[in-house]
């Protein structure tokens, strides 16, 4: 069986090791344009900060493929012939296939402004965008960052590395409204602030200016505003990479129409990761999961569907992670920004560090635990994921708050803060339990 | 894959990328160059130029003193310390105390000293070259053996061996000097500010200030924190001769039970980032280089032969030592073992090589491949002990900073990315790991033995073994 890949990135990897742990004697081939081997994209900001080099950032030794018998094919996929079973490639050469795996993943989304097509403009996604922001932001004093969401506070801190002044062009009121409530946008607002960035909330981006030689020069906002920039990332967002496939057969939306089992309607091409969106999500889930953590289970859902032994699609209780400059953020389970007429909130912040613990649980049925959101403070991935999943009751859950705590040894602990918010609220008398350990978290897990 | 092409003209750029994007390691990891301005990242106020400049007026001070033979080298002391401490001292706080706290490990890369470059060889050969004259050349040191003259005098330390008293200076004057440094850089993690307060306190104290007090006092000159078979000749016959019975007694119970004991419930990092003193050395003066240990599976491979060979090496030449001590015919094979134990390991290896070539293999390179001491805790650490570093369910991205910042060279990101517990025998417990993950995915803990290992979470079926492809 010939297996054929378009895309090494994390779902187009965790696909090709599963299908050569379930079929030994398959033929995998991985496609890429982008780069030799597969590395880990969500690293590219440390390669610019000289925190990696590009070396550091891959997650296998190059042995690795040869040793797995996965091979690896540098290559740009123009054409995908899904009746002769075909890949034409754009240096003419072609790959025949028996299965075929769509992982292109995404490209910066841009919304059509005036000049945004200026050198000097850029979104942010790709090593070559790497390479071009490096070459483009090379004697830049200033540069402009559009967008309040995970890649744009990235590129405002590798910039910020560089000492070129940074404004951040953000069109809500806080940071990442689409998934932080209010307070912890604010304060993920002020932290960026305090690096010296330039955050401008409520704003947007109107026209890109440029010089004679047509390069950058400013940037007018749709206040009127004119800011110097000679280098402006572009991050408002990502849309599937899946141009090529027009006139393929292969049906698509926005991104690749997939079934539960990953499979597309043209039997044995399947998608997975960024490109792929589900006709039926799974229940909590959106259609299109450009994240991480989605690309490496849809991989691995669609390699059991390569081989014929097909699982349905079942993440997980939600999670996500990030960290802005210093500022970790955790997220476990549904997090609605806005709190439904259904949900409570429990909300503590730290009266001077950067640290807040929010714990939301539903107003009927003594309050069962939705979802965990935390700032500045790290939390146990299975201990939440399990008191969500069994829709424990959030005075259990605080009483035995302990259990969650990941941070560091001898790292102040503030779950007895939490507590303590929750009896004033509520006139209530919680205690909690135990602090952070062992014997507490299996305990919990194991419900004894 | 992706649509966009790299098109933008080459424009002037200070410096180059690494042209070969697929060697994995060893070569030098960006622009080699000797210009210090070459680095994108780093910014000197004038205020660190100046505290440079004042490491700088101690270094020349050092070369002026060697020069010089040992006519008035001892009244640059003050020069020396208050240089290197001080201007250290004050560069390590414009640096990192006056940023945010937080990991901020922006342009090592870049750096032509910490990055493999120029200045990194140059450093390396210079290191490398003073530590052989160190042990086996003093008389071409005599000038800057001198400066620490008037700490020689005042212990009255006999000439001929005075160039380990400038060797303990200037290693407690780095170990101090680049401690304030790591406690500012870590300061974000109360362990490691716990962490390296014990390991500077170890070396000042008990690496430095007691054994020379015992000195002035007229008692043997003990450093009561090196225990066999680290302290290779500490359960050698010899030292029976001379030392108290309460310190053999002491080095005996920490060997026997104490380091057992320990090591069963925190894993031997009580004893190699929190107390010994190459350790500490490793910890401070060498943290800017723990991310050039060599993170491959050959690497890993070498590492178990060698450390392992040298632990049935030193464990031989004891046990050699001690049978000859009642049998002649056994002397001449004990007294090679012991003379080519002295100067391979003891010598080349623990110090020439192990500090020498920080610049070059990353400061752990003997705890990795040589320390007899961190190969038994190493074991047990392995085998018999409820510490490991737990990794957080499914947050790991894969970005590679956990590995890239191991001193020990454990790829730890292998194990993270797939949910799995880092159990490994090489493990200092530094805890850097843990520090740098910006994902919060990874935590050092003692917990129950049967939970260690943890069970792999990020794929549907088991994983590749590391080992057994």
């Amino acid at each position: 069986m010939n297996v054929a890949i378009i895309g090494n990135g994390i779902a187009g990897i965790t696909a090709a090791r599963h299908v050569r742990k379930l079929d030994p004697d398959a033929r995998i081939t991985v496609i890429s344009a982008e780069t030799d081997h597969f590395y880990s994209r969500t690293a590219l900001m440390y390669i610019y900060m000289g925190d990696m080099t590009y070396t550091h950032t891959k997650p296998y030794e190059d042995w690795f493929w040869e040793k797995n018998k996965i091979d690896l094919l540098r290559e740009f996929v123009e054409r995908v012939d899904t009746g002769a079973k075909q890949l034409h490639f754009r240096s003419g050469g072609k790959l025949t296939y028996d299965k075929l795996l769509l992982a292109t993943g995404s490209v910066p989304r841009f919304a059509g402004w005036p000049g945004e097509n200026v050198a000097g403009v850029q979104g942010f996604y790709s090593m070559q965008d790497l390479d071009r922001m490096e070459e483009g932001t090379v004697g830049a004093r200033h540069a402009v960052v559009v967008g309040g969401g995970l890649i744009g506070v990235e590129l405002a801190e590798m910039l910020h590395t560089r000492e070129i002044g940074v404004t951040l062009l953000v069109r809500s009121d806080w940071y990442l409204p689409a998934a932080l409530p209010e307070e912890e946008g604010r304060m993920v607002n002020e932290h960026i602030r305090a690096r010296g960035i330039d955050l401008r909330l409520e704003t947007e981006l109107a026209e890109v200016l440029p010089d004679e030689a047509g390069r950058v020069r400013a940037i007018r906002t749709n206040h009127g505003d004119e800011i110097e920039a000679q280098w402006v990332g572009i991050a408002i967002g990502v849309a599937p990479n899946i141009a090529f496939l027009e006139g393929s057969g292969i049906e698509t939306d926005r991104g690749v129409l997939v079934d539960q089992h990953m499979q597309t309607n043209v039997p044995d091409v399947f998608a997975a990761g960024d490109c792929a969106q589900h006709r039926t999500p799974p229940p909590g889930r959106r259609p299109i999961e450009p994240l991480w953590y989605a690309g490496r289970e849809h991989g691995a859902t669609a390699a059991f569907g390569i081989t014929g032994q097909a699982r349905p699609y079942a993440p997980d209780v939600f999670f996500n992670s990030a960290k802005f400059f210093d500022l970790e953020w955790q997220v476990y389970g549904d997090l609605s920004p806005e709190l439904p007429e259904h949900e409570r909130t429990l909300y503590w912040q730290h009266p001077t560090a950067e640290k807040a613990i929010r714990l939301n649980y539903t107003a009927a049925d003594k309050g069962r635990l939705v979802a965990v959101n935390v700032m500045g403070i790290r939390y146990r991935h299975d201990v939440c994921a399990h008191w969500i999943a069994e829709q424990a009751d959030i005075e259990t859950v605080l009483q035995n708050l302990g259990a969650a705590n990941f941070d560091p040894e001898f790292t102040p602990q503030h779950e007895a803060d939490l507590v303590a918010q929750y009896n004033r609220q509520t006139g209530r008398s919680l205690a909690l339990n135990r602090k952070r350990g062992w014997r507490q978290r299996l305990s919990v897990l194991t419900g004894s | 894959m992706h649509t966009t092409d790299s098109t933008s003209a080459a424009s002037a750029a200070p410096f180059q990328l690494s042209a070969d994007r697929s060697s994995f390691d060893q070569a030098p990891l960006y622009d080699p160059s000797l210009a210090l301005t070459g680095n994108p990242a780093y910014h000197p106020s004038a205020a660190q130029k100046v505290a440079l400049a004042a490491v700088g007026l101690a270094a020349l001070a050092c070369a002026v003193a060697w020069a010089s033979g040992s006519g008035f080298s001892g009244s640059l002391l003050a020069v020396v310390v208050l240089g290197f401490g001080g201007g250290g001292i004050a560069y390590a706080w414009l640096t990192y105390g006056r940023d945010h706290a937080g990991i901020h490990n922006h342009g090592i890369m870049f750096s032509a000293q910490q990055a493999r470059g120029h200045f990194g060889w140059l450093w390396g050969i210079l290191l490398t070259g003073l530590y052989v004259l160190v042990y086996w050349f003093p008389q071409y040191l005599t000038g800057l053996i001198a400066v620490f003259d008037p700490i020689s005098n005042a212990l009255g330390y006999p000439e001929g061996s005075r160039q380990w008293v400038m060797y303990g200076s200037f290693y407690s004057l780095a170990v101090a000097t680049m401690g304030v440094r790591a406690f500012l850089k870590y300061r974000h993690v109360r362990y490691q500010k716990i962490r390296t307060v014990s390991v500077v306190f170890f070396q000042l104290a008990f690496g430095y200030s007691i054994p020379y007090l015992l000195v002035l006092l007229d008692q043997p000159e003990l450093y009561l924190h090196y225990f066999w078979p680290l302290d290779y000749d500490g359960l050698w016959p010899d030292t029976f001769g001379w030392m108290p019975m309460a310190a053999l007694i002491f080095g005996a119970a920490m060997i026997f039970i104490g380091t057992p004991v320990l090591t069963y419930f925190f894993g031997k990092r009580w004893y190699c980032s929190w107390v010994c003193g190459c350790g500490g050395l490793a910890e401070t003066a060498g943290d800017p280089y723990r991310h050039l240990s060599d993170k491959s599976l050959r690497a890993w491979r070498i590492e178990r032969w060698m450390i392992h060979g040298v632990l049935a090496f030193i464990i031989l030449t004891t046990v050699l030592l001690w049978l000859s001590s009642t049998t002649d015919v056994l002397s001449p094979i004990a007294a090679g073992f012991k003379k080519w134990y002295v100067f391979f390991i003891g010598l080349m290896f623990a110090g020439v090589i192990g500090v020498g070539f920080y610049p070059i293999f990353g400061s752990r390179v003997w705890c990795r491949f040589g320390c007899p001491m961190a190969a038994i805790l190493g074991l047990q650490q392995r085998f018999f002990s409820r510490f490991r570093i737990t990794t957080n369910g499914g947050q790991c991205i894969s970005c590679g900073n956990c590995s890239t910042y191991c001193e020990m060279g454990i790829d730890v990101r292998w194990y993270a990315q797939r949910g799995q517990n880092i159990v490994r025998a090489s493990c200092v417990g530094c805890g850097v790991c843990s520090a740098v993950c910006p994902r919060g995915v990874l935590n050092l803990e003692n917990g129950p033995r049967t939970e260690r290992f943890g069970t792999a979470q990020n794929n549907l079926i088991e994983d590749l073994d590391i080992l057994d492809m």
